[in-house]
C-alpha cells in the first residue's frame, strides 16, 4: 500500500470536524422542537456528550467528532465466544462474570513483574474519554466513547527489559463463568499481541468503561484492550495476563485461521480477507432513523494512518496483513 | 399460474384449505420482518439489532435455504408415508424458496452494497461465497419460470431432467452458507446434514432401483432358459 496516499486521508477527516459538529448542533435543534413529530429523535440523537475535541486531540486521534454509535447498538451486537457465537448472545447470557475482585499477572521479560488487581494496575492514571472507530473484521463499524487509560503508562511501570519486543494478553476462559468456553470454536483462553511499539503507541488504550460507565460484561468487562487502527478482534476482552515476551506470541484467530487472520491485523481495505472484500464497511451509527446502516469506504488504519502508518515504513502489509 | 378448466374444478375444498394454511405460513416470516423494519424506522422496536441490514439478509437467506429443504423433503415424506398428496404442495414451496432467495438477494444489492456496484461485481466474481450464491440463485430462475402447468407440458420428459438442478442449487446454497460463518459452523452444519439426508435417501432409491432392474434383467433369460 502506497503510505502517502494512506497518509493523505485522515487530514480530510479532520477538516470536516466542524461540519459534523454543525450536523449534531443541527440535530440537536430538530430534537428540541417536539411539534414537528420527531419526538423519536431525541433518543436517536446521539449521547448529548458535547464532545469538545481540541485540535491537538483530533490530530492525536483521540477523539472523532463522527456520529457514535448508541449505546444499545455498542452493548448488545458483540463478537465475545466466550458467552456465546451470536451477536446477542454475550448481551443475553446471565451476568455471571465476576469482575470484582479482578487481578492481572503482568510477566515475562520486565524488571518488576507482579500480580496486582485490577485497581492497582491502573492507580494513579486519570481515566480519560477516547471516541474511537471500531472496525470490525466481518464488515461493519462503529464509533464507541471509551473509558480508559493508555496501555503505554501501565506497561511503563512494570519496566520492560530490552528483550520485551512483544506483548502477550490472555482472557479468562472460565466455564464457570463464561458459558460459551464450553463449546470449542476458538482454542481457549483467546489470546492477543502487540509489537511493543504498538503496545506503547498513545492511541492504544487499555478501556475500562464505555459511554461514561463501567465496562459492561458483555463488552469485556472489566478490563479490555482497544486498538483503534487493528480489525475488532485484537481488542482482547477481560483481560487477566498480559506478557512481556520476545517473540511473535501465538494470537486467537491467527491460530484458528492463519490464512485469514494475520498477527498485525491491520484495517488495509487494500487487503480483502481471503472470503469477502475489506474495501467499505457498514457504519453502525446514529439514529433509529438509519435503519439500513449507511455503508462507507474503509480508510487504510482505519483513517489513523497519521498516526500509526509509521510504525509500519518499509514493511509490505499484503505480506504482514 | 396457469390452471386448467379441469384441474381447477378437480381442486376439492380440503386441499384449498391446507394450500392457504401454507400460504399462510409462508408468508409469516416475512410479515414478521416488515413489521419489524417498519418498528425500527418508527424507533419503537430495536428487534432487528444494531445491524438491521444484516439480520434481514441474514433471516431471508435462511428461510429461502428453509424452502428449498421443505421442497426437497416432499419426494421422500412421499416416499415413506404414502400421502401421495404432497406432492402438490412441492410447487409451492419451491417457488417461495425461490421468493425467499430473490428477496435476499434483493437486500444484499439494495440494502447492503447500494452505491457500492463495483464492489458487487468484484464480489460475485471474487468471493465464492456469493459466487455460489448468486449462482444459486441463477438457477433458480428457470425452474420458477417452467414451473406452470404449460411449461410442465411442453417439456414432457424433459421438465423432470431440468429440475434435477434443484439438488445441485441445495449443494450450492449451504456451501454459501458454510463458507460465510467466521468459525462457528454449527449452523450451516445442521443444514449441511439435512440436505445430505435428504440427496442421501435420493441416491439410495436410485441404486435400489438400478439393483432391482439388474435382478430383473438377470431373472427374465434365465426363466426363459
Amino acid at each position: 500500500m502506497n503510505l502517502r496516499d494512506a497518509l493523505r486521508i485522515p487530514s480530510a477527516d479532520v477538516t470536516e470536524e466542524s461540519v459534523y459538529r454543525d450536523r449534531r448542533r443541527v440535530l440537536a435543534m430538530i430534537g428540541a422542537v417536539p411539534a414537528l413529530g420527531l419526538a423519536g429523535c431525541s433518543e436517536a440523537a446521539p449521547p448529548a456528550s458535547k464532545a469538545t475535541i481540541t485540535p491537538e486531540q483530533a490530530r492525536a486521534g483521540f477523539r472523532t467528532a463522527e456520529e457514535q454509535t448508541r449505546e444499545i447498538d455498542a452493548t448488545t451486537y458483540n463478537n465475545f465466544y466466550e458467552f456465546g457465537t451470536a451477536k446477542d448472545d454475550p448481551a443475553n447470557a446471565p451476568k455471571t462474570l465476576r469482575t470484582a475482585p479482578w487481578t492481572v499477572a503482568v510477566g515475562g521479560q520486565c524488571a518488576k513483574p507482579g500480580k496486582l488487581s485490577l485497581e492497582d494496575l491502573i492507580k494513579g492514571l486519570a481515566p480519560q474519554e477516547r471516541i474511537y472507530r471500531m472496525r470490525c473484521v466481518e464488515g461493519w463499524s462503529m464509533v464507541i466513547p471509551w473509558l480508559g487509560v493508555p496501555l503505554g503508562d501501565v506497561l511503563k511501570r512494570f519496566e520492560p527489559t530490552s528483550k520485551a519486543k512483544y506483548v502477550a494478553f490472555t482472557s479468562l476462559a472460565d466455564p464457570q463463568q463464561m458459558p460459551g468456553v464450553r463449546a470449542r470454536v476458538l482454542d481457549w483462553p483467546y489470546r492477543e499481541g502487540l509489537r511493543i511499539d504498538e503496545a506503547m503507541h498513545p492511541l492504544t488504550l487499555l478501556a475500562t468503561g464505555m459511554y461514561g460507565k463501567a465496562l459492561p460484561q458483555q463488552n469485556g468487562a472489566p478490563l479490555r484492550l482497544v486498538v483503534p487502527w487493528k480489525y475488532g478482534f485484537k481488542g482482547i476482552k477481560s483481560i487477566i495476563a498480559i506478557t512481556f515476551v520476545e517473540r511473535m506470541p501465538k494470537t486467537s484467530w491467527n491460530m484458528s485461521q492463519a490464512s485469514e487472520y494475520g498477527f498485525f491485523s491491520n484495517v488495509n481495505p487494500a487487503v480483502d480477507h481471503p472470503r469477502w472484500s475489506q474495501a467499505s464497511e457498514r457504519r453502525i451509527a446514529g439514529s433509529a432513523s438509519k435503519l439500513f446502516a449507511e455503508r462507507v469506504p474503509t480508510l487504510p488504519f482505519n483513517g489513523y494512518a497519521a498516526q500509526v502508518a509509521s510504525l509500519y515504513a518499509g514493511m509490505d502489509l499484503k505480506k504482514w496483513f | 399460474m396457469v390452471l386448467t378448466t379441469r384441474t381447477r374444478r378437480r381442486a376439492e375444498p380440503r386441499i384449498v384449505v391446507a394450500k392457504a394454511a401454507v400460504h399462510l405460513a409462508a408468508l409469516t416470516p416475512l410479515a414478521i420482518l416488515l413489521w419489524q423494519m417498519w418498528g425500527e424506522l418508527k424507533g419503537v422496536s430495536h428487534a432487528l439489532g444494531a445491524d438491521p441490514v444484516a439480520e434481514i439478509e441474514h433471516r431471508l437467506g435462511l428461510w429461502a435455504l428453509r424452502f428449498l429443504m421443505l421442497t426437497l423433503a416432499i419426494t421422500p415424506l412421499r416416499q415413506l408415508t404414502g400421502w401421495n398428496v404432497l406432492v402438490r404442495f412441492r410447487r409451492m414451496l419451491g417457488l417461495y424458496a425461490f421468493a425467499y432467495a430473490s428477496l435476499h438477494f434483493a437486500a444484499y444489492l439494495g440494502l447492503d452494497l447500494r452505491g457500492f456496484w463495483a464492489q458487487v461485481f468484484q464480489d460475485i466474481v471474487k468471493r465464492p461465497y456469493i459466487t455460489v450464491g448468486f449462482i444459486a440463485w441463477l438457477l433458480l430462475v428457470p425452474l420458477a419460470v417452467t414451473s406452470t402447468t404449460g411449461w410442465i407440458k411442453r417439456l414432457g420428459r424433459n421438465w423432470a431432467r431440468l429440475h434435477k438442478l434443484v439438488y445441485g442449487i441445495a449443494v450450492l446454497a449451504v456451501l454459501h452458507f458454510w463458507w460465510l460463518v467466521k468459525s462457528d459452523l454449527r449452523e450451516p452444519a445442521l443444514y449441511a446434514g439435512i440436505a445430505a439426508l435428504l440427496l442421501g435417501w435420493r441416491a439410495w432409491k436410485a441404486l435400489e432401483a438400478r439393483a432391482g432392474a439388474r435382478a430383473k434383467a438377470r431373472s427374465v433369460p434365465s426363466a426363459r432358459a
